[in-house]
């Protein structure tokens, strides 16, 4: 359990930002310059509080300077000593799980080299692994993969994952970037300008219609759980059942039986009163419409419910009123299997 | 070479001044460098100032300075005479604090530089994995100046070295007891006929500075090398 409250003054822009978070990954998602990073320094104790407190699992940390604290930090930019080999990096703040830190982020060959001859992907993981041997209360990440390319984010978020499903310290993974944060979290902390705008589950938040002006129309999207069924090898598809319905996707996702999270792109589904034929897009969901929910702009973000999935739905307000939708209205939710694209779906084990 | 004991003397007193004042030295620099490169107090430009002073200061000036509180009718020449029974002025050690005061903001300038050059973060991120703050300054601050103190060192060595003005002001020259190679030279050149003499302390001065310098190149080529891998 975390809480944390955090006042801080920094020139015209105040952060007033307090949250309660269970175990977990808790995600603090917001635009640049919307005050995250402030937030976790003031977590770590890196940046001193006007007001506030820090609470992890009923300890109170908030008179505790830096380094009494216990709380592992992955900085963006890894921040590796660069006079000391990769073992010594690692085991500045102790050595506890060493073979394990090691076997899970693959470690072992980069031992003994300098972080100055890393890739830009092997130093977060010696970043992370250096932050786990210290046997944290807490570990804070702040966007370990902003400043990785394509490849690169795709090798460290797998280990990522790995990381947020086995451990068992709570996590905050600061991240301007849906797509990892849905993969990754279970908790989401919206920050806008400083403050809290929302707090909560994330499959919660991200199906949920009037989050969607404060999530991004481009960002928004809700998560989806579903279990792998098999795997066409003649197309390359495969086939994952949902609650009320099943899914053809792109590429090979697992082994039969296995759990994945899929991220659907609120604008990326399309609506139809009625059921669609003669079309290319192999997914179509038979949903009831939950709430609809007018915004300033153009756009409605329709919530939908198929079995006990929750999906969103961004149509343009003219679409909304020549349909006619309504609450509790059958319509069918057309999701293009593209859409789905690669870094929007995780496997879990 | 003509050179007669007095002016190896002065070799030898030449080193032993420059070797204990670059090391008395050397902690107290890198502690103001570090209060003027990290810190902000009230009187920091103050500092600054002071610790500046010897550089644009005419080195005579200085050296009667020393001598006006050095003395052993000064204040601190006084007390320190009383108290430990230690004098300054007209003896080595006061060449030792001549030349420590006049290497003293060359020194500061370059370890100063090299705190501002140690990457930002790298201290936050010692102190997140629970390093107090002296094991963050002897773990990672240190090893990342050493090139800087380093620089700093032999600057200051060879300053010390060469320092007349204050010196010469401040100790006098007394062959065999307070006579430097600057000051050695100086007065070989006061007499006809020493031209020998004063040629080989010249060459001395340019193989002791240019050893300085190589030996500083070498140590330096290995810590860079530590540091980048």
């Amino acid at each position: 359990m975390i809480d944390v409250a955090v006042t801080k003054r920094l020139g015209d822009f105040t952060l007033d930002a307090a949250f309660t978070a269970p175990a977990g990954v808790t995600a603090i998602f917001g635009r640049s310059g919307s005050g995250k990073s402030s937030l976790i320094n003031g977590i770590a104790g890196l940046l001193p509080l006007d007001a506030g407190h820090v609470r992890v699992g009923g300890t109170d940390l908030t008179r505790l300077p830096v380094h009494k604290r216990r709380i592992g930090y992955v900085f963006q930019d890894a921040r590796l000593f660069p006079h000391m080999s990769v073992l010594q990096n690692l085991t500045y703040g102790g050595s506890h799980d060493r073979g394990a830190v090691i076997d899970m982020l693959g470690l072992d060959d980069l031992l003994d080299r300098r972080p100055a001859s890393l890739s830009g992907g092997e130093r977060s993981r010696v970043a992370i692994g250096r932050a786990l041997m210290m046997r944290p209360q807490l570990l804070l990440m702040d966007e370990p993969l902003a400043a990785l390319d394509a490849p690169r984010k795709a090798e460290v978020l797998h280990y990522l994952e790995r990381l947020c499903s086995t451990a068992r310290i709570p996590i905050i993974y600061v991240s301007h970037a849906m797509s990892e944060v849905a993969r990754l979290a279970t908790t989401l902390v919206l920050l806008d300008a400083g403050r809290v705008t929302r707090a909560g589950p994330l499959d919660d938040i991200l199906s949920d219609p009037a989050a969607v002006p404060l999530i991004g129309v481009r960002e928004a999207g809700a998560v989806l759980t579903g279990t792998v069924r098999g795997l066409n090898t003649a197309d390359g598809l495969t086939e994952v059942a949902l609650s009320a319905g099943r899914l053809i996707l792109p590429g090979r996702l697992g082994s039969p039986g296995a759990r994945i999270r899929l991220r659907i792109p609120a604008q990326d589904v399309i609506l139809s009163t009625a059921k669609p034929a003669g079309l290319s897009a192999l997914n179509v969901l038979r949903c009831q419409i939950a709430a609809i929910e007018i915004g300033q702009g153009p756009g409605v973000a329709v919530s939908l419910v198929s079995g006990t999935d929750r999906l969103l739905a961004r149509i343009t307000r003219r679409s909304a009123a020549l349909m006619g939708l309504a609450v509790g209205q059958e319509v069918h939710a057309i999701l293009k299997a593209t859409a789905m694209a690669p870094q929007d779906i995780g496997g879990s084990a | 070479m003509s050179l007669d004991a007095a002016a190896w003397a002065a070799v030898a007193l030449s080193l032993r001044v420059a070797l204990v004042a670059t090391l008395l030295g050397l902690p107290l620099a890198i502690a103001v460098a570090w209060l003027l490169a990290r810190k902000q107090f009230w009187g920091r430009g103050l500092l600054n100032g002071l610790v500046h002073l010897p550089l644009v200061l005419p080195p005579v000036v200085t050296g009667y300075l020393l001598l006006l509180a050095f003395g052993t009718q000064g204040p601190i020449g006084g007390f320190l005479r009383d108290t430990f029974g230690i004098t300054l002025a007209f003896r080595w050690t006061g060449a030792v604090l001549a030349a420590a005061i006049m290497a003293f903001p060359l020194t500061v300038r370059a370890i100063r530089l090299g705190f501002e050059a140690v990457p930002p973060g790298l201290e936050d991120a010692a102190a997140t994995l629970g390093a107090s703050r002296a094991r963050v300054f002897l773990t990672v601050t240190l090893p990342l100046i050493a090139p800087a103190v380093l620089a700093g060192a032999v600057l200051g060595f060879a300053k010390s070295l060469g320092e007349f003005g204050a010196t010469i002001t401040f100790v006098a020259a007394i062959p065999g007891q307070t006579q430097t190679i600057p000051s050695a030279i100086y007065a070989l050149l006061q007499v006809p006929g020493q031209d020998g003499a004063v040629v080989s302390l010249v060459v001395i001065s340019i193989v002791l500075a240019m050893g300085t310098l190589a030996l500083a190149e070498w140590l330096s080529r290995r810590m860079t090398a530590r540091i980048a891998g």
